[in-house]
């Protein structure tokens, strides 16, 4: 889960980590409020989960809360890369003297962490890497020592900080590391880190993404989480624990296992390219071992979709019973009644195939066709969806 | 020959006690793996009632910990059912008690304790090989299975199989299930795991037995890139790919945790072209994935 900066803003300060005092607004009358309390040149800043937002005018500064009222105005409801300005965040001014960069990431390749840092910040990092690689020290971060004093003060030495700033540095990266350590992040960027005309070093805009599967020890983490933002049927799936994600196309695709659905959803798209270029409408994995329950959870998303033309369920069973999909179809069917009215292409094999093929024989519904294969059901649910 | 897990290999089962570590308990013994017991500290000393391949009721001790269970038993693999706040500890575990083997079925493990382990287990010489976490597990057919890969799909065979994905090994399995595996192995989908796919092919190119190698990855990270440069360097067998999530949207994670495009990196189509630059053939498709198999051992 990605934070917004003020959210990484918050969780910095509670770290430790010097920051801006920032606060949260959502119209143009609080943003001048805002710049009231704070005093001073302000900062309007959209808060939106994607980079640029500078060079699409969603940063702004402001010398008194009359120019933060309009900065606001300018900055709320913006489109910014898809992302609709909603909320911005007031921070107080700095008289920047310096800027640098510093995360600290989650390295796949490696199984480790890595740190990232270098003096000349400001500039977007995929840039400097291709750029000017030699200016960014990447450092490996072992999981278990992870980064203390010594280690932040070779990562400074690396980066190439001036003597007199590396102690200075070193702390704040002891802080950020303490963040993404007991945060459960797997991601910690500060971009920039400043040092201003008084030489203090502050974070002025940070990125945190949460690791999700670490919930259950963040009590906290479930609050950050972005409740409006998140489409209505993502938000329904998950009240009902069905790892969902809405998609744009017109084919619903229920299935088990992520990589068979992610299959899935290519073979679908193959196919639609026969059939009008009709596409996947969601990602919707049902897991390993769906009860007859869940198969019918499922299934009342993806019928509620109004986008959704045909659906295609693709079940293999290895620990999931195709005589529970079947019977999951049956009932979900049973209990829609008339608001049912797509057509269902179904392909079980797998455990217990014999039994569940047989259960959806026998209930016979008009709306069901079985495939005898993967291809063979997508490109039916694909001419279905092009029919309709 | 098989790779990493053959008729003699001695399993036991970290979590035997609990729904799922029984459920799979009892699947496992009727595939023919020799499970030998279990662990779980809070019941040490119980045994747990099952039946063999045989229709044999067997009575299968509970240890207190892994060492003791290798030292009682002589098993040289693990399996763990253990529930993801439990997982690290079940690992460092095994990894003290130096298992050869040890497979971590469990989903949801936070990614930070999955990094803190691999490292433990390198700073303790790499005695253990650890094959997960979130993943089905492996599958050596008609010998042993230690997972929860459906034993009956298909039966031994010249092909070897490693994928991140758990349904789309038994897809695959299916598609070939005229030809047979000498082992399939599920990576899992998490973005740090233990065994990879380059671990796999090296094994497979070693096995006299495998003579034809199916790699399945999906989305998200370099490992499939990683994988075709190990390929042109290092395989001398004819390896045919697929790749999951073509369609799959940026920013979007599609069900595995590591399953993810960000940015450039980590499409579908950037693996396929690594994989086709290393000479692997690459299938749209599982079936003409297994089509394009069926050429190459055909062409043997």
């Amino acid at each position: 889960m990605d934070l917004y900066e003020y959210q990484a803003r918050d969780l910095f300060e509670q770290y430790g980590v010097p920051v801006l005092p920032g606060i949260v607004a959502d119209t143009a009358e609080e943003v001048r409020a805002a710049a009231e309390k704070l005093g001073g040149v302000v900062v309007v800043k959209a808060q939106v989960k994607t980079g640029g937002r500078g060079k699409a005018g969603g940063v702004k500064v402001a010398k008194n809360p009359d120019e933060a009222f309009e900065a606001a105005q300018a900055i709320l409801g913006l489109d910014i890369k898809g992302h609709v300005v909603k909320r911005v965040m007031v921070a107080g001014g700095a008289r920047i003297a310096q800027e640098f960069y510093f995360s600290v990431l989650l390295d796949r390749a490696n199984r480790s962490y890595l740190s990232l840092t270098s003096v000349e910040g400001g500039m977007e990092i995929e840039q400097l890497a291709v750029e000017k690689p030699e200016a960014l020290a990447r450092i490996e971060v072992d999981p278990i020592a992870g980064i203390d004093a010594a280690k932040a003060r070779e990562i400074a030495v690396a980066a190439n900080f001036p003597a007199e700033l590396v102690d200075k540095v070193a702390d704040v990266f002891v802080k950020l590391y303490e963040v993404y350590k007991g945060e459960d992040a797997t991601l910690v960027e500060v971009n920039p880190l400043i040092l201003d005309e008084d030489g203090n070093v502050i974070a002025l805009d940070g990125k945190v993404t949460l690791d999700e599967n670490a919930e259950f020890r963040h009590a906290g983490h479930a609050l950050l989480e972005d409740k409006d933002a998140a489409d209505p049927l993502e938000a329904k799936a998950k009240a009902l624990e069905l790892n969902y994600v809405k998609l744009d196309g017109e084919v619903g695709i229920i299935g088990n296992g992520a990589g068979l659905v992610m299959s899935t959803l290519d073979v679908v798209a193959y196919a639609g390219e026969n059939h009008g270029g009709v596409k996947p409408a969601n990602f919707l994995d049902i897991g390993g071992g769906a009860s007859a329950e869940v198969m019918a959870n499922g299934l009342g998303i993806i019928l509620g979709d109004p986008q959704v033309k045909s659906v295609f369920v693709n079940v293999f069973g290895g620990i999931t019973a195709c005589d529970q999909v079947a019977k999951g179809i049956v009932g979900a069917l049973a209990e829609l009644g008339s608001t049912a009215n797509k057509p269902l292409v179904v392909r079980l094999d797998g455990n217990n195939v014999v039994e569940g093929r047989r259960i959806l024989e026998e209930a016979a519904h008009p709306l069901v066709t079985l495939a005898e294969n993967m291809d063979q059901g997508a490109d039916k649910a694909a001419e279905l969806a092009n029919a309709a | 020959m098989t790779i990493f897990l053959n008729k003699d290999s001695k399993v036991i089962v970290q979590g035997i006690t609990g729904g799922e570590g029984s459920k799979h308990t009892a699947r496992m013994l009727a595939a023919g793996t020799q499970v030998v017991g279990g662990v779980n500290a809070r019941k040490a000393g119980t045994t747990v009632l099952h039946t063999d391949a045989d229709g044999n009721a067997v009575q299968l001790p509970v240890f207190a910990s892994v060492a003791e269970a290798i030292e009682q038993t002589g098993a040289d693999v693990s399996i763990a059912f253990v529930p993801p706040a439990f997982t690290k500890d079940a690992v460092i575990e095994a990894i003290d008690a130096e298992i050869p083997l040890l497979v971590i079925i469990t989903e949801g493990v936070p990614v930070q304790d999955s990094a803190e382990f691999w490292a433990y287990a390198k700073e303790k010489g790499d005695t253990t090989r650890i094959i997960g976490p979130n993943c089905p597990g492996i599958i050596s057919p008609g010998e042993s299975l230690v997972g929860i890969t459906p034993a009956n799909i298909t039966g031994k065979g010249p092909i070897g199989l490693v994928s991140k994905s758990g349904t789309l090994t038994y897809q695959m399995m299916y598609e070939l299930r005229d030809l047979g595996f000498s082992t399939a192995i599920g990576i899992g989908g998490d973005p740090i795991i233990g065994t990879t796919h380059i671990d796999a092919l090296a094994a497979f190119e070693a096995d006299p037995e495998t003579k034809a190698i199916v790699m399945i990855g999906e989305i998200g990270g370099d490992a499939e890139e990683r994988a075709a440069d190990f390929i042109k360097a290092n395989v001398t067998k004819p390896v045919v790919g697929y790749v999951a999530g073509f369609t799959a949207p940026e920013g979007k994670t599609m069900g595995h945790a590591g399953a993810i495009v960000s940015g450039s990196a980590g499409t579908a189509q950037a693996k396929k072209e690594a994989l086709e630059a290393a000479g692997v053939k690459v299938g749209k498709t599982p079936s003409e994935t297994a089509a394009l198999l069926r050429e190459v051992y055909a062409a043997l």
